[in-house]
């Protein structure tokens, strides 16, 4: 199953309706989800909450902001990530980033900048516990009995008392359980630093690479760390990110691109060209079982979007390689994941969203 | 002269035993449904805004967590976005803690919030010392009690200061602010909202906390009272806004308040005492004792006499949930009522512990509620259901109508923004 998601990020927009037009775009395609960038280091507004005001206007498609772990409180976000995931019935995810700068450290006044390594093991841990206090509450903890006066059966709600090295949280979550367990895990796995904490936490890496042999080679890598941490590689699933520019009509205008495949540019691997020879290549390298799919940012947000769903995702569906409509209701049954098992529970049945 | 008009808020319904769970109408309170359904009968009956407390721990009772109550929720702000997708007027007021969040951050929430809504965000700034919360948290419970305010207060401050921050023209500026509890700098991420600053609402009863309110906020959320500690409440806040260059009009209050509705004064009266005894089931009433005498009382009868012991003078047992004040000399006025009408546990609970609700017919509500703002005790109220999400919806059909045929209440929304809503001047742009 080919799993397909694009980035709505636009520059100097902070009203409801710009990104409302382009999630709706995705979601007439069938993609498995957006994402939304979010940095305290530019403009741009909180994007889990851009996300959450899109979620009654949608009713399919996964809403994966990007929250960061550094500054930020981790009981808070992953209360921030469930209420997502309630508001959306079942449809959120969480891009995990983390906060390199001085100036953004400054922004907060608590602690300097600290290396990628130092943060993403920090995230790793934030990981960690969000998902411990997303399985805080059981999935039956609410029992309203009337006899015994009892709303919950407290014996279903659980401490987490996590220490991790940075910070420590007591649980339970004030959140209940939501929809799908765990929110879905994103991480952009392409730097170092990051990789191991996408290998055990994330249900998907993002891989940044401009040809099948590197995104091949980053597969395997993960695959394998991911076996390390325990997990069946079969929990992650792995998707290339790329740029789109689909500017130049139905066919790569420049020799090299399009047909020929991406190009590396300073903001990352660029494929430049038509819809036709770029769903080629989604094809191609799925095919070859190089990746589960692809995370496709555009160049030029509504116009390559509309592009790319027009007519990538058109042609993909129309040779039988990608979903023409959504069969299940949550994010994790797009990407054909179970509902996470809840690592607290010792009794009882797991109910589906 | 025109009468002077009401405004009315929305309370969901909160995690204690005010709101009712086992009656057959209650429903979810998690599901985002709970939520968009009262949020729209708010918005039918042209309500100024909707309100979302806070909880950071759950409550724990003897080492225990505490089962007996409605318990968890979402993340108020993420909510409230998503509410502004389904609603067009209503003001969104989410309560968010200073001590347990920082201004950048937070600044940058409620001014996304703004834009997303279109101007209809509001912040009820509350504060916490307490370790206990602390715990879920990388700050730990490092305040003292008289830390609370001047930080809530820098942090409003700075908050301001952000959301001011970029030109008129759209573009970030450098910001620095250095005090006693922060020292930040750098640029801010968001142009100025709709509203310039999100109305911001302030919720203690203390001097101090009347004195934040005066200084720096646009609402305060007071507790009810008679018509006359009312008035007395209200001239002293509103006396007290001189000193900051304000006007009366600048800051509006609004006390929270249950509403229980009959076709007669009788019935009213009898579904409140139904109301009553379902917000006090017999656990609850032990437990409710059990956090004034400070003891175990488990093995107490609900339906006997109360305990012949001595109340506990401190009582720890309780984390979580806000002190009753001095536990003794209520424990001796309850067993005084307790002796005087033969009442047993749960009955002395119902009969003294229970909040105060406003009971009658829409008409004998309609007109209390408008002889309270006509007398300067309040300028507006926040109605709090005791059922999620229908809890509002006698009130909208019934007292909504009266309110607006005397001229007490708007009969449709003239602005958009909730500053608009309230009658709150725009902001002055510092810097």
């Amino acid at each position: 199953m080919l799993h397909l998601s694009a980035a709505v990020d636009q520059p100097s927009a902070y009203d409801a309706a710009s990104y409302l037009t382009l999630v709706r775009l995705a979601e007439r395609g069938g993609l498995d989800f957006v994402t939304l960038e979010d940095s305290f280091a530019r403009p741009g507004p909180d994007a889990l909450a851009v996300l959450a005001r899109l979620a009654p206007a949608t009713s399919r498609i996964g809403l994966v902001p990007t929250v960061t772990t550094t500054h930020t409180e981790p009981f808070h976000v992953q209360a921030a990530v469930a209420t997502l995931d309630w508001v959306s019935r079942g449809r959120a995810g969480w891009r995990i980033d983390v906060s390199t700068t001085e100036g953004e450290a400054r922004l907060f006044g608590r602690r300097h900048a600290a290396s990628a390594g130092e943060l993403w093991q920090e995230a790793g841990d934030v990981a960690d516990v969000a998902a411990r206090l997303w399985d805080s509450w059981e999935d039956d903890a609410e029992i309203r009995d009337v006899a015994t006066g009892r709303f919950i059966d407290r014996d279903k709600l659980h401490h987490v008392d996590f220490r991790g090295t940075s910070f420590s949280v007591k649980g339970p979550s004030i959140v209940p359980r939501p929809p799908q367990g765990h929110p879905v895990r994103v991480v952009d796995a392409t730097d170092a630093p990051a990789r191991r904490t996408a290998a055990r936490y994330a249900d998907v890496a993002l891989v940044r690479a401009s040809s099948a042999l590197q995104a091949a080679a980053a597969r395997d890598q993960l695959r394998s760390m991911a076996a390390d941490f325990g997990r069946h590689p079969g929990q992650l699933r792995i998707l290339a990110g790329l740029l789109v520019d689909l500017g130049d009509g139905e066919h790569a205008a420049e020799p090299g691109h399009g047909g020929g495949g991406p190009r590396q540019t300073p903001q990352g691997p660029l494929y430049r060209g038509g819809p036709v020879d770029l769903a080629e290549l989604i094809a191609t390298w799925h095919g070859e079982g190089v990746v589960d799919g692809f995370h496709l940012t555009p160049v030029e947000p509504l116009r390559d979007l509309e592009r790319l769903v027009n007519g990538t995702v058109a042609l993909l569906q129309h040779r039988g390689l990608f979903r023409t409509f959504y069969p299940g209701s949550s994010l994790r049954e797009h990407l054909g994941l179970a509902r996470a098992v809840n690592q607290y529970a010792t009794t009882g049945v797991r109910h589906e969203p | 002269m025109s009468r002077r008009r009401m405004h009315l808020a929305a309370h969901f319904p909160g995690v204690n035993n005010t709101t009712v769970w086992a009656d057959p109408e209650s429903r979810s309170q998690i599901e985002f449904s709970s939520f968009e359904q009262l949020a729209r009968t708010a918005e039918r009956g042209l309500f100024d805004f909707f309100f979302l407390a806070e909880g950071l721990r759950l409550r724990e009772h003897k080492g225990r967590i505490h089962d007996l109550d409605v318990v968890g929720r979402p993340e108020s702000i993420t909510v409230l976005s998503a509410l502004a997708g389904v609603t067009g007027h209503l003001g969104l007021a989410a309560t968010v803690n200073t001590t347990f969040n920082e201004p950048f951050e937070l600044a940058r929430r409620f001014a996304t919030l703004d834009h997303l809504s279109g101007g209809r965000a509001a912040w009820n700034v509350v504060t916490s010392s307490d370790a206990f919360t602390g715990e879920n948290f990388r700050r730990g419970g490092f305040l003292d009690r008289a830390e609370r305010y001047t930080r809530a207060a820098e942090f409003l401050e700075t908050a301001r200061e952000l959301w001011d921050s970029w030109t008129p023209d759209g573009l970030p500026r450098p910001f620095a602010h250095r005090g006693r509890h922060f020292d930040v700098a750098g640029e801010f991420t968001v142009p100025r909202s709709p509203q310039g600053n999100p109305v911001v609402i302030q919720a203690g009863d203390s001097d101090e906390g009347r004195e934040f309110a005066a200084s720096a906020a646009d609402v305060v959320f007071a507790r009810h009272s008679s018509l006359e500690e009312g008035r007395v409440f209200y001239a002293d806040v509103k006396r007290r806004l001189a000193r900051y260059g304000r006007t009366p009009d600048d800051l509006k209050i609004m006390p929270g308040i249950g509403v229980v509705l009959g076709d007669t004064a009788a019935e009213a009266q009898e579904k409140a005492a139904e109301i009553r005894r379902q917000q006090t089931s017999p656990q609850t009433a032990l437990l409710t004792l059990e956090q004034i005498w400070g003891v175990d009382l488990s093995s107490y009868d609900p339906d006997g006499p109360l305990p012949d012991i001595d109340p506990v003078a401190d009582p720890a047992l309780t984390h979580g949930r806000t002190r009753r004040g001095d536990t003794v000399a209520i424990a001796e006025k309850w067993a005084a009522l307790s002796r005087e009408k033969g009442l047993s546990i749960r009955q002395t609970v119902i009969e003294a512990g229970g909040r105060q609700l406003l009971i009658g017919t829409p008409e004998a509500v309609a007109t209390e509620l408008d002889e309270f703002v006509q007398r300067e005790a309040a300028d507006g109220f926040v109605l709090v259901p005791h059922l999620t999400p229908g809890g509002l919806d006698a009130f909208v059909d019934e007292v909504v109508p009266l309110l607006q045929e005397r001229g007490a209440f708007r009969s449709g929304y003239q602005g958009t923004t909730l500053r608009s809503h309230l009658g709150l001047p725009d902001p002055v742009r510092k810097g």
